[in-house]
């Protein structure tokens, strides 16, 4: 089963995140990777580089960024895992490596189910 | 949270986890019967206490350190005078492992090669292939016997007996945990590549049952494929197995209709391919090209990989395919890889140049009852034109084969042609 995680950031403190975290989230990062769980991942530049395409009342509207967000998207993994908890577990380190290495951060990751072929089949 | 969700968490972490923490503990007790008891021993003691006090920050430690205590309170239990001797000094060194240990779960220096070592045993040709199919599912797959039972449709109690059947031939045959010596390395690789691809293919072309295709194994076997491409870089065949896992898991989407009947590659609608796997396939197998000489799997990742650029089967490129082909006979000679052969020689330079390099595999013994043969003629044979005799080949095809669903698709291929309609539209 894939699950997307994204990380959004509600407040964080001033200034670029610590080189401690940063060589912690590359260290886990390769960890997922080498246990296969791990398929794709990415930083996210801030939406002030993005665009937004919308359509509202019959019209398609583009706006360029940065959008009027709480929370800004900051980055996704996409993992192949068996379980639900697994994603869960993966996210999870992924988050307390921001709680324990920059004090001040606060966010959240969403885990998400991509659908697979599983979900068009007829049931085994 | 409840008690079941807990539990399911445990088991999460246990799932990423355990690989590693038996993995360490074979290089310490240098058994891996024992060390996957002792690993076991660690889960639950974590099924009782994580629920009350929470997951430990770094849980593979915890486990790894619990199986350690472990380890050294039976070596201390152990009552012979004999045994009380080497167990001294096997305490002596537990302790000095024990402490070094504890530096490298900081450090993480060994888990790599304690990870490959435990996978080159696990696969030792020494045992039965079943065996290692087996052994490796539960040790590095950390799936369960059950599990295990269910993804091979055998009973549970059979499953057990090749797993402890393998353990046990690897303590009575004193087999090391090691890796093997650089002489010795391409062979075991081979063998080490040959059970996850034997994985692979129990899930992708199921040999028995209702199901044609089941996913679980596949997925079990490219999370293996990407651990060792992990473990072992620079190997070429090793990313060439994982680019060819890769690229024929893409398919798999559109492999089934939704009846569950199979859907062969030429009328597969293409749109249906996971991108993502076909993206990670052509990247795996360019880094295999890059690495060296392709290998046998790295070949038959290339050949996958012509299928998977063409958009519509129409822009197959069917004589590099054959030329592939050609390449692979030569190193790995073998009649499957013959007919495979035809059928891309049928494609690329016409059914009766295809029909020519099947018809010389008549008389191939181990080809005998294999299914495909004369369903690779009655195609070739319908193309020509020669109604009846492909019938009558598709009909043997479906008396040989002994998936349901590959029945019945060789069967309506039979009646169809009884029936005068016009060959498939595999041109």
């Amino acid at each position: 089963m894939r699950y997307l995680v994204t990380l959004k950031v509600v407040t964080q403190p001033a200034g670029p995140p610590p080189a401690d975290l940063m060589e912690a989230i590359m260290k886990l990062g390769q960890e997922a990777t080498e246990s296969g769980a791990l398929l794709d991942t990415s930083g996210l530049a801030p939406s002030s580089e993005g665009a937004r395409v919308e359509v509202g009342g019959g019209r398609l509207i583009v706006s360029d960024g940065p959008f009027a967000e709480a929370k800004e998207m900051i980055s996704y993994a996409l993992y192949e895992v068996r379980t639900k908890e697994e994603a869960v577990e993966w996210a999870s380190r992924f988050v307390k490596l921001h709680r324990d290495l920059w004090p001040g951060w606060e966010g959240e990751a969403d885990v998400l189910r991509l659908f697979g072929p599983a979900d068009f089949a007829p049931p085994a | 949270m409840t008690v079941a969700d807990s539990h399911r968490a445990v088991e999460a972490v246990w799932r990423i986890e355990s690989a590693r923490v038996i993995a360490a503990l074979a290089r310490m007790v240098n058994d891996i019967g024992l060390a996957e008891e002792l690993a076991q021993d660690a889960l639950v003691a974590a099924l009782e206490e994580w629920p009350r006090n929470g997951v430990p920050d770094n849980p593979g430690a915890w486990l790894t350190l619990t199986a350690k205590h472990r380890a050294i309170d039976q070596f201390r239990r152990r009552d012979t005078y004999q045994r009380k001797l080497q167990e001294i000094g096997r305490d002596m060194e537990l302790r000095q492992e024990w402490a070094e240990a504890e530096l490298d779960d900081a450090l993480d220096d060994h888990i790599g090669d304690d990870l490959l070592r435990l996978i080159f045993t696990a696969c030792h040709p020494e045992l039965p292939v079943e065996g290692r199919l087996a052994l490796t599912l539960r040790l590095l797959g950390g799936l369960s016997t059950a599990e295990i039972a269910r993804a091979f449709l055998a009973p549970e109690p059979t499953v057990g007996q090749r797993i402890s059947r393998a353990k046990r031939t690897l303590a009575d045959k004193q087999i090391p945990i090691e890796l093997p010596p650089p002489a010795e390395l391409p062979a075991r690789l081979a063998s080490v590549l040959e059970v996850i691809y034997l994985i692979f293919n129990e899930g992708y072309a199921a040999s028995a049952g209702e199901d044609w295709i089941r996913p679980a194994l596949c997925q079990e076997a490219m999370r293996l494929g990407r651990v060792l491409a992990g473990l072992m870089p620079s190997e070429p065949e090793v990313h060439g197995l994982l680019a060819l896992m890769e690229i024929q898991a893409s398919r798999i989407p559109a492999r089934t209709a939704a009846d569950g009947t199979p859907i062969l590659l030429p009328d597969q609608d293409r749109s249906r391919w996971d991108r993502l796997l076909v993206r990670r396939g052509l990247d795996g197998l360019r880094r295999a090209e890059e690495l060296g000489t392709l290998g046998p799997y790295g070949l038959q990742a290339a050949i996958a990989a012509c299928h998977a650029r063409a958009l519509t089967p129409q822009a197959t490129d069917w004589a590099r395919i054959a030329a592939l082909y050609r390449l692979l006979a030569h190193l790995t000679p073998s009649s499957v890889v013959e007919l495979n052969r035809a059928v891309a020689v049928g494609m690329a330079h016409g059914p009766e140049r295809g029909l020519e390099i099947a018809d010389a595999l008549l008389d191939e013994r181990t080809l005998r009852d294999y299914a495909h043969l004369p369903a690779v003629r009655g195609d070739l044979l319908a193309r020509l034109g020669r109604t009846a005799e492909a019938a009558a080949e598709f009909r043997r095809a479906a008396g040989l084969t002994r998936n349901t669903r590959e029945r019945e698709l060789f069967q309506q291929r039979a009646a169809g042609l009884d029936q005068g309609s016009p060959p498939a539209s595999s041109s």
